[in-house]
């Protein structure tokens, strides 16, 4: 039987662009950009200055907060300047910039490392720290700290992300075809970190060949330990939440986190990015990027130095075919929208979308006609139809008797509303202002 | 494509479903089109002269009160076309074309526009209308039904099956359980042909307009409390003669399924319809009326932002009162 979560609905996946698509290996223009937050956590500082030369793998930036992930140069060249760039999140960020000189030298302290096995749990976090290993799913939380969860949570599951529920997405489809060993590696140092003796990969049923190849790459005594789990194509399958939900059937409550109920997910290139480490000792410098849409010439999943700007990468698909009217960083579900083409590739950049339509411009001046559609598909199950209500009342208490907080902005009202009402938006300018109301009713 | 293009920016989804309000209209009128064959088919050309009038003129008081009032005209969201056919399938087929006529304006002008027009209306606008005009004109509303076949300038009238259950019409001659389900029987346009308001429900379920359970769970409840507590209880013929009688099998797709006046949520709903079968099997059990379909459902859309309120379905992860307190 199949996995799956209570809510949700299945939507077009439109990722035949680019599922059949080996990745290529794309390389880097002259300049590269490095805002110096690419996670969740606190604002790094450079550790070069104008006029250094850097090698690929050297660290760039860094701090000393427990929650952060440092950066490193992804070309060899030198620091051409520190200053302010344009960050996929549309504002512009604290970055450093790096001129390229095509040499591709390699710094030093890039060398092959034992197995997992041969380092202790602290030695292995504080190798994935330093090697700037985040949540690649967009979001960037540095995948350390989720691997140090506090000591009276006890962890029973460690489950690598493979859902890809987002529409268009391929790039930890194609990682998992094409590397599977380095994710089962990577698992299994995982395991070793947490002291767990089984893990699980999550993958949609749309990714049948995936989860062939991976069961095929588990041998004998390794199929007691690693279980992969065929889940039901249906978003949101990747979040956190529900796929915890599909696999041990705990719910992580309201406000919580994964390690309440004794879970941790990573991301499928995440993982992926803990081998390479390990055998290679290449920080990370890349990432898999799907470049599809129905604007791009010829969609492609590509392994993008970090830093490159989306310009560049659009050059590599051969450029627009059609006009675009929108350029979105990530899924189209959850991703932002770009309005500058020369933002850089980050560690959170999962896809470049280039869609000739564009959503906001549809007309929205209809009335709700309760047809609740939002309701049925709200995976938190909350009632974003009331939600909209209350947040244009200004009605904030009603919003939170509501469950406003939980919402997880997955998209799905706004997708499933047949009179364009985007709930979404509502909510989202509901919960900034509870928090802001709190963060002032707290300061008094 | 020059070098600083500045792309338009929103929020996220970036994307969205193709369905739009007037294509779940439209699915809706395409499922109410076998009524509106089969009453034509048994009453004749004049019960489709009610369909057509009432659909023409309640787009028309749509268009004509949105214009007045310097509104965005929305006539084409096909939501009066909805109303209107709904309460020409809910008249008798004899009915005189200006009392159809008035009774949209009503229905479109009183209930829907003045609240807000299409989502804000408390009430359904065709059940409502129709309460109106039973109101108003009480004899060509209630005692003038055709018996099928027969209709034109010189109708025979007779007396519903429902009166007949009733004991209000002193005599008639009662339809076969058969003939009760295909709509060979005395009764409101639409509403008579069992079969036919089923293949307009399978129609609705697969296109995913309506749930299931609205209708399912105020066919059980009203069926459960007839043969419980009926005028007949413990008969299994008089329960399917409810059933297959009057609004109720027409209602329960058509009616309480209606998006703006039932609960937003699955709980909600249940109560909802089981609330409206709790009332018109009190009504037509205990009332004045054969029928008490159209004041047992209009009662319940009042309770509906009663409900919406307190049956909030229970959120994804939610803890347990004891949790909650430490």
């Amino acid at each position: 039987m199949m996995h799956t979560f209570k809510g949700g609905m299945h939507i077009t996946d439109s990722k035949a662009y680019t599922n059949k698509l080996p990745i290529q290996t794309m390389s880097a223009g002259d300049l590269l950009y490095y805002p110096l937050q690419q996670h969740v956590g606190v604002m790094l500082s450079p550790v070069v200055s104008v006029g250094d030369s850097v090698k690929i793998g050297q660290l760039i930036a860094d701090s000393d907060a427990f929650i952060s992930a440092p950066i490193h140069a992804s070309v060899s060249g030198t620091v051409k300047d520190i200053g302010l760039y344009p960050h996929p999140s549309g504002v512009k960020m604290q970055s450093i910039v790096i001129e390229n000189d095509h040499q591709d030298a390699v710094d030093p302290s890039v060398q092959p490392m034992d197995d997992y096995f041969n380092y202790t749990h602290d030695q292995l976090i504080k190798i994935i720290r330093d090697a700037g290993i985040v949540g690649m799913g967009g979001a960037g939380f540095p995948t350390h700290v989720k691997l140090s969860p506090p000591p009276d949570k006890k962890i029973d599951y460690v489950i690598v992300n493979g859902a890809e529920c987002e529409p268009y997405l391929t790039s930890d489809h194609r990682v998992m075809l094409e590397t599977p060993d380095d994710i089962i590696y990577g698992l299994k140092t995982l395991m070793y970190i947490l002291g767990l003796k089984s893990g699980y990969i999550g993958i949609e049923a749309n990714k049948q060949d995936a989860i062939e190849t991976l069961r095929k790459h588990i041998d004998a005594d390794e199929y007691k330990q690693i279980n992969i789990v065929p889940l039901k194509t249906k978003y949101p399958q990747g979040s956190e939440k529900h796929l915890i939900k599909a696999i041990t059937k705990r719910s992580v409550p309201s406000g919580g986190l994964p390690a309440d109920v004794g879970a941790i997910v990573v991301n499928i290139d995440t993982c992926a990015a803990i081998t390479r480490k390990l055998k290679t000792g290449m920080p990370l410098i890349r990432r898999i990027v799907t470049i599809s849409g129905d604007a791009i010439s010829t969609p492609k999943n590509v392994s993008v130095p970090i830093g490159v700007p989306f310009k560049e990468l659009i050059e590599n698909a051969g450029g627009f075919s059609q006009e675009p009217k929108k350029i979105i960083m990530g899924g189209p579900m959850m991703g932002m929208a770009q309005h500058n083409l020369d933002t850089p590739v980050v560690k959170g950049t999962s896809a470049l979308l280039c869609l000739t339509t564009d959503v906001s411009l549809f007309d929205t001046t209809g009335n709700c006609i309760r047809c609740s559609r939002c309701v049925s598909a709200c995976p938190m199950r909350l009632a974003p139809l009331f939600l909209k209500k209350n947040v244009l009342a200004e009605n904030y208490e009603e919003c939170e008797r509501y469950n406003i907080m939980d919402c997880l902005e997955c998209g799905l009202c706004s997708y499933v509303c047949p009179s364009r009402q985007h709930p979404l938006q509502y909510i989202r300018m509901g919960k900034a202002q509870i928090t802001e109301n709190k963060r002032r009713g707290g300061q008094k | 494509m020059s070098e600083n293009t500045i792309f338009r920016v929103s929020s996220s989804p970036h994307i969205a479903t193709n369905e739009t309000t007037s294509r779940i209209m439209a699915d809706v009128l395409i499922a109410l089109m076998p009524c509106v064959i089969v009453g034509t088919f048994l009453f004749g050309i004049r019960a489709l002269a009610v369909v057509l009038t009432s659909a023409a003129a309640a787009m028309f008081f749509e268009w004509a009160y949105q214009k007045i009032t310097k509104q965005k005209i929305t006539t084409g969201d096909l939501s009066a076309a909805v109303t209107g056919v709904l309460l020409a399938l809910a008249l008798p087929p004899t009915i005189p074309l200006f009392m159809v006529i008035i009774g949209d304006l009503f229905a479109i002008v009183i209930v829907k526009q003045l609240f807000g027009g299409i989502g804000c209306n408390f009430v359904n606008p065709a059940l409502a209308a129709r309460a109106f005009m039973v109101a108003a004109w009480s004899a060509p509303m209630t005692a003038s039904y055709a018996t099928p076949f027969m209709s034109g300038p010189d109708a025979i009238t007779s007396a519903t099956p429902l009166a007949i259950l009733k004991g209000t019409a002193a005599e008639g001659i009662m339809p076969s359980i058969t003939e009760a389900f295909m709509g060979i029987k005395a009764g409101c346009i639409g509403e008579v042909s069992g079969i036919m308001i089923l293949v307009g429900f399978v129609y609705l379920l697969i296109r995913g307009v309506i749930s299931y359970k609205s209708t399912v769970t105020y066919l059980v409840v009203f069926a459960a409390l007839t043969y419980l507590f009926g005028k007949t209880p413990f008969s299994l013929e008089f329960t399917l003669y409810s059933l297959l009688t009057g609004t109720v099998l027409f209602g329960s797709v058509f009616m309480i399924t209606d998006y703006t006046t039932s609960p937003s949520t699955d709980k909600g709903r249940y109560v909802f319809a089981a609330g409206c079968a709790l009332l018109t099997f009190l009504i037509r059990r205990f009332g004045g009326y054969p029928e008490g379909f159209t004041y047992a459902v209009l009662l319940m859309n009042i309770c509906v932002p009663f409900i919406d309120k307190y049956m909030i379905p229970k959120k994804f992860g939610a803890r347990k009162k004891a949790e909650q307190k430490q």
